[in-house]
């Protein structure tokens, strides 16, 4: 039995079991079976993937059961490992376990605990069988069951509206997406007469340069499948547009967002775009179209970024922001660079929001990082991993020495957009050095309000609370209000006892539960760029080579490669002057003169209050899409339903036949005697009729 | 099984048991009914085992001359054969959902559904034209009753606007009939099929039939009566109704108006278009702003079964199957939420929606089923929903992307509306002391979602077994249509490879660039 077998079912065989069991035997039950299935997951995928990078794994599709055959459609459940489905392997069920690990320690609290275990495997799962998919409707099968799990999970404490309207939203723009990758695959089956992915990109080329009638106009043909497939990444992966669900599902429970809404689902649009790379080469208007879409979102989502109050949103909007750089990578036909940036930042971010997690549960649910401060020295081992994970987002490395993570790919990512010298790459190359500049910004900023300063945690509702009910007193198990945003606290009553601003509280580090995955993720924040930059951007450790750690799981354009590594200096030294200016504003605002960001923002006013208010797109759906489908379907319902369809059919036919009979009664009971009638005479008429 | 009259038997079984429970009290009357309609359900596994897939196309076929020119014909191909097997699935279901809900006249009522299991069954092997209209017309006596007697507070005026409907459109279709055996000298369905009318003769008869079976479906804007008779009909009155009763029309257009008419049913093609477009996207704005639970499922249906009237006239296999699958699941996923309906109905008597809340809470059992259900409806892919909606939307787009793209707002607007009732009946905060008080499912309710969701997800997974007795069928009719069939609006062009193709830098004809 291949491996891939027990990787792909050993977490859908938890989820089912701990699911089903419940709460009728001990959560730690449900906790194991899940935890140690990933466990396992994640020990076999490893192998597989060192196999790729030695060299010595071939891949291969691992057949699993007949799915659909309808006339030439046909498609299969099978497996499919090569070395694209290996990155994703790890990069899954390595989070995954350690998430799931990590959920020992910080859902301890909750009542519901099964639940939760059996929703984190069921989505690894199905994450399992997006990556491994050889056929489209597979793919999309797994871009279901992820959506499903995310939807499950951001509205796990079920009892919060926010959560719920949160999980709804998510669910519903992410179809506006799938309505795009949906036609996508039927436009790919019209063409080609396959779902197959590997038939489709071999087929891809012949096509290029055809065109094709689609909903009124005509395209080039490749352009119009891929600009639809790109629909549904877009939503998948929170790109701008189509964003708006990813800050809401920051309502879920922080190891899932450090899991789902960091380093795995979000990331599926990229896979997807990197998978069927050979298939988007054929069509150069959608790649313009990624480059341009991937680098606005990543401007987009750094400037509101830079102004959020919520650790976890600003979190949630560089995540956002990351995801824009690997979209412009393949956009400009770096899918192997792409894939690396996908690689590390599943690690450095999922350590972000881990530790933003350790944060919040150190200081009893308070998110907002105003009531932060001074907590370096109280949660030291927390401090240290978000640090690493801070060096490795911004990128801080020297040039021909060592970096962290992020340098590594970040930089590789910018070199190649300025190497492609196409326009729309132009501008990815300054929208994401300018993103770059925000990224190192924000996140000094975030590190900043957390962990220097003083204690500023008086004011914080959550920690008064704690102070005045003890701190046993837990708020776990679907409370009415979790976790919730710290926008609209309203308790401003600095405790008189306490003038340090500690209120008397005093955080916890975190259990080693939480630790220990913290730990290993600060190592692969480290270390992930260093060691594996080789095969991920040049395919091998010995110079470019196309055939080499990829092999065909993705297009590999040597050319782009080389040129990578020959831009100018003053090119690869722009991340890295960006990254020290980003530093260096978020210190001087931060750190030495604190009056400065309330000054700034008063003076920018309108600007400071377009990217608070997160440019107003949820104000802008909600007014064209949201408002007016309520209104239209009150509307249809009680004008046409009622008022035209009923009043001049069936009403009208009663009125019709009450004014003749003048009998209402006499009609309404009759109605079946005269329908059994007119079918009896009917039939007589049948008989009459063939008997003559 | 050779010679055996196994249809008839699966006709008499319920008949004969609707008489008896005529004469015997209430609870002899529904356990009689369960027997009954078990023996159905086994009947029926047998007759799917027995099937010959790859066989003749018409199996276990019966001939009785009742008198001059008008016969007893039974026989099934494998689309009736589906159809079967999903009402006598949904039978047994229906009594046990009755169980407790009915108390008075039980034997009228458990006699109503066996008759009503006779002649759906009827409809669906009856292989002579009269015989079809019998069974057809008279299919829907039992139900006017069930509505009217049994039904809620304003079941008389939501029987009589059934009744409205359906009475104009068979007449019409029968007209059609007498005029369609006159002229073919037969009134034998498969030579019917075969039989090439005169296009100009089949523009009305395809008229005619389209009343009666738009009607059924039902399309708009001929739809009006399915919320009213939902909201009014018991449970498992409901459950009938969206699982097999809707189904007629669209049994009707495959096995009637495509055969028969393909010419005019090609004429047709944009009619149905444009009727099934304004169903998916105006019943869906509808659904989401429902309060009553009964009324949003039943707005949700008119929308699903739009799906299928569209993919039947795409005129390719995908289109046909993907109709036939969509019916199927259908009746076995809005089933399912009328269920769930009937569950909490059955424990605080309201179908308002406000009136629950927090349900995950004391039922979290409930919550599960439903979740299943509410995802299948909205077509999640490993549930019957996804396979019905995908294969019809593929055969859709073969012939129009506008069409499919208009059809396919339909997965964003069902989520919308689903996702919507579910949160606000199993989420949220228990806000109502009465419906934190209900029970989660007890042996019985357990009895009738898991077999449901067992089908709904074995036709997710593993549709093969769904598929494979229609494929010969589906690729004949294909076939015969063929001449027929609508050109796509991709009109694919083969063209030179584009000169600014991707992968090539560009900097790279002109040399070095950069440096």
């Amino acid at each position: 039995m291949h491996p891939i077998l027990i990787i792909v079912f050993a977490p859908l065989l938890a989820a089912i079991v701990a699911g089903l069991t419940n709460k009728s035997a001990p959560s730690v039950f449900a906790k194991g079976i899940t935890t140690g299935a990933l466990f396992l997951s994640a020990a076999l995928s490893w192998p597989i993937f060192l196999g790729f990078l030695s060299g010595s794994q071939e891949a291969t599709v691992v057949p699993v059961l007949q799915w659909v055959q309808s006339g030439t459609m046909d498609f299969d459940w099978a497996l499919r490992v090569d070395a694209l489905t290996a990155v994703m392997l790890v990069v899954i069920n390595t989070v995954s376990a350690l998430v799931h690990l990590y959920s020992w320690g910080y859902m301890e609290e909750d009542p519901d605990q099964p639940r939760f275990f059996a929703y984190l495997s069921l989505f690894t799962f199905a994450m399992l069988m997006l990556v491994t998919a050889d056929n489209l409707v597979q793919m999309f099968f797994g871009w279901e069951g992820v959506g499903l799990a995310s939807y499950l999970l951001i509205g796990f404490w079920f009892k919060k509206p926010s959560a719920n309207a949160a999980a709804i939203k998510a669910f519903v723009v992410n179809r506006v997406g799938d309505l795009g990758f949906m036609l996508g695959i039927f436009g790919t089956f019209l063409v080609f007469g396959t779902v197959s992915i590997p038939e489709i990109l071999g087929a891809a080329p012949a096509m290029s340069g055809s065109t094709i009638g689609a909903f009124g106009y005509r395209f080039y043909t490749m352009d119009i499948l891929c600009i639809l497939l790109f629909i549904g990444a877009m939503g998948k992966s929170a790109q701008l547009g189509l964003h708006t669900w990813l800050p809401d599902a920051m309502e879920g429970p922080t190891p899932v967002s450090a899991l789902i809404h960091a380093a795995t689902m979000v990331t599926a649009g990229v896979f997807m775009v990197c998978r069927l790379s050979p298939m988007f080469e054929t069509a150069p208007t959608a790649l313009a179209i990624v480059t341009f879409i991937g680098a606005a979102t990543c401007l987009f989502a750094a400037t509101v970024g830079t102004t959020q109050w919520d650790i976890k949103r600003v979190i949630a909007y560089s995540t956002c922001s990351q995801l824009g750089y690997m979209f412009f990578a393949a956009g400009v036909g770096a899918y192997g660079v792409a894939m690396f940036h996908l690689f590390t930042h599943a690690f450095f971010k999922a350590l972000l929001f881990l530790g933003a997690g350790s944060v919040i549960h150190a200081m009893h649910h308070e998110q907002d990082m105003r009531y932060y401060g001074g907590l370096r020295k109280k949660i030291p081992i927390t401090f240290w991993a978000m640090l690493a994970g801070t060096l490795a987002i911004t990128g801080v490395g020297v040039l021909g020495f060592f970096g962290f993570a992020g340098f590594y790919s970040k930089d590789a990512i910018l070199e190649a957009a300025f190497a492609r010298g196409t326009e729309v790459s132009n501008f990815a190359f300054w929208a994401g050095a300018f993103a770059a500049l925000l990224t190192s910004f924000y996140s000094w900023r975030l590190m900043f309000l957390t962990f220097w300063g003083k204690p500023r945690w008086a004011e914080s509702e959550h920690i008064q609370h704690a102070v005045h009910h003890g701190h046993d007193d837990s708020e776990h198990g679907n409370p009415p209000v979790q976790e919730d945003a710290g926008d609209d606290v309203a308790h401003h009553v600095p405790s008189p006892d306490h003038a340090d601003g500690t209120a008397g509280y005093h955080p916890h580090e975190s259990p080693w539960s939480m630790l220990v995955p913290l730990i290993v993720l600060t190592v692969g924040a480290i270390f992930a760029g260093y060691v594996f930059k080789y095969p991920f951007i040049d395919g091998s450790t010995e110079g470019v080579d196309p055939n080499g750690f990829w092999g065909n799981s993705i297009y590999f354009n040597e050319g782009l490669i080389h040129a990578l590594h020959d831009v100018p200096l003053w090119v690869k030294l722009t991340a890295t002057v960006v990254m020290l200016l980003g530093f260096a504003i978020a210190w001087m605002a931060y750190i030495r003169d604190t009056s400065i960001p309330a000054k700034a923002a008063k003076q920018l006013g309108p600007v400071y209050d377009f990217l608070f208010n997160k440019w107003y797109f949820d104000e802008l759906y909600n007014t064209i899409f949201v408002k007016p489908a309520f209104w239209i379907g009150r509307k249809f319902w009680k004008i046409i339903d009622i008022g035209v369809i009923d009043r001049f059919g069936p009403d009208g036919a009663a009125w019709v036949v009450m004014q003749g009979s003048g009998a209402a009664k006499r009609f309404q009971s009759g109605y079946l005697y005269s329908y059994a009638l007119v079918m009896l005479l009917g039939i007589v008429a049948a008989i009459t009729w063939v008997l003559l | 099984m050779e010679g055996f009259p196994i249809l008839t038997t699966m006709l008499l079984v319920p008949l004969i048991a609707a008489i008896a429970c005529f004469f015997v009290n209430a609870q002899t009357a529904r356990l009689l009914a369960l027997g009954a309609t078990l023996i159905d359900l086994a009947l029926g596994i047998a007759l799917w085992l027995a099937y010959d897939i790859g066989g003749a196309q018409w199996q276990f076929t019966e001939v009785a001359d009742v008198f001059a020119g008008f016969e007893y014909r039974l026989g099934i191909d494998g689309i009736a054969l589906m159809l079967i097997m999903l009402s006598v699935f949904l039978m047994p279901i229906c009594i046990l959902a009755s169980w407790d809900a009915i108390s008075k006249r039980v034997g009228e009522y458990m006699a109503a559904f066996l008759i009503m299991e006779t002649l759906m069954i009827g409809v669906f092997a009856a292989q002579d034209l009269f015989l079809f209209y019998i069974f057809f017309e008279a299919g829907l006596i039992p139900m006017y009753l069930i509505i009217g007697i049994w039904g809620g507070a304003d079941r008389i005026y939501a029987s009589f606007k059934f009744f409205l409907y359906t009475l104009i459109g068979s007449v019409l279709m029968l007209v059609a009939m007498l005029w369609m055996v006159n002229v073919a000298g037969t009134s034998y369905i498969p030579t019917l099929m075969q039989y090439d009318f005169a296009p100009e003769a089949q523009t009305w008869l395809w008229l005619a039939f389209f009343a009666s079976f738009a009607v059924k479906v039902p399309m708009w804007p001929v739809h009006t009566w399915l919320p009213a008779a939902h909201v009014q009909a018991p449970t498992a009155g409901s459950v009938i109704l969206a699982g097999v009763l809707l189904k007629l029309g669209g049994y009707g257009f495959i096995r009637f108006s495509l055969p028969m008419f393909p010419e005019a049913s090609a004429q047709f093609v944009p009619l149905i278009f444009v009727l099934s477009v304004i169903a998916v996207i105006y019943t869906s704005l509808v659904a989401l702003v429902q309060e009553d639970m009964k009324k949003l499922i039943a707005y949700s249906s008119v929308a699903h079964m739009a799906i299928v009237t569209a993919a039947l006239f795409a005129f390719n296999v995908q289109g046909l199957e993907g109709a036939m699958v969509m019916m199927l699941s259908h009746g076995l996923v809005s089933g399912a939420l009328f269920l769930c309906v009937g569950v909490i109905y059955d424990r605080l008597h309201t179908r308002e929606i406000s009136r629950y809340g927090g349900l995950a809470i004391n039922m979290p059992r409930y919550a599960l089923f439903f979740l299943l259900f509410t995802m299948a409806s909205i077509g999640l892919p490993g549930t019957s929903g996804f396979i019905a909606e995908f294969l019809s939307l593929t055969g859709t787009y073969q012939v129009s992307s506008t069409v499919t793209l208009f059809l396919t707002t339909g997965i964003i607007l069902g989520a919308g509306y689903m996702l919507y009732l579910y949160r606000r009946v199993v989420f949220g905060v228990q806000v109502h002391e009465d419906a934190a008080a209900m029970t989660d499912l007890n042996a019985r309710e357990w009895a009738i979602l898991a077999p449901i969701a067992a089908a709904v997800l074995w036709m997710g997974v593993y549709p093969e077994s769904f598929l494979a007795p229609m494929r010969a069928d589906i690729a004949a009719l294909e076939a015969r249509l063929a001449r027929a069939a609508p050109a796509g609006d991709a009109h694919l062009n083969a063209g030179e490879p584009r000169a600014e193709a991707a992968n090539a830098l560009a900097g790279e004809h002109e040399g070095e660039g950069e440096h």
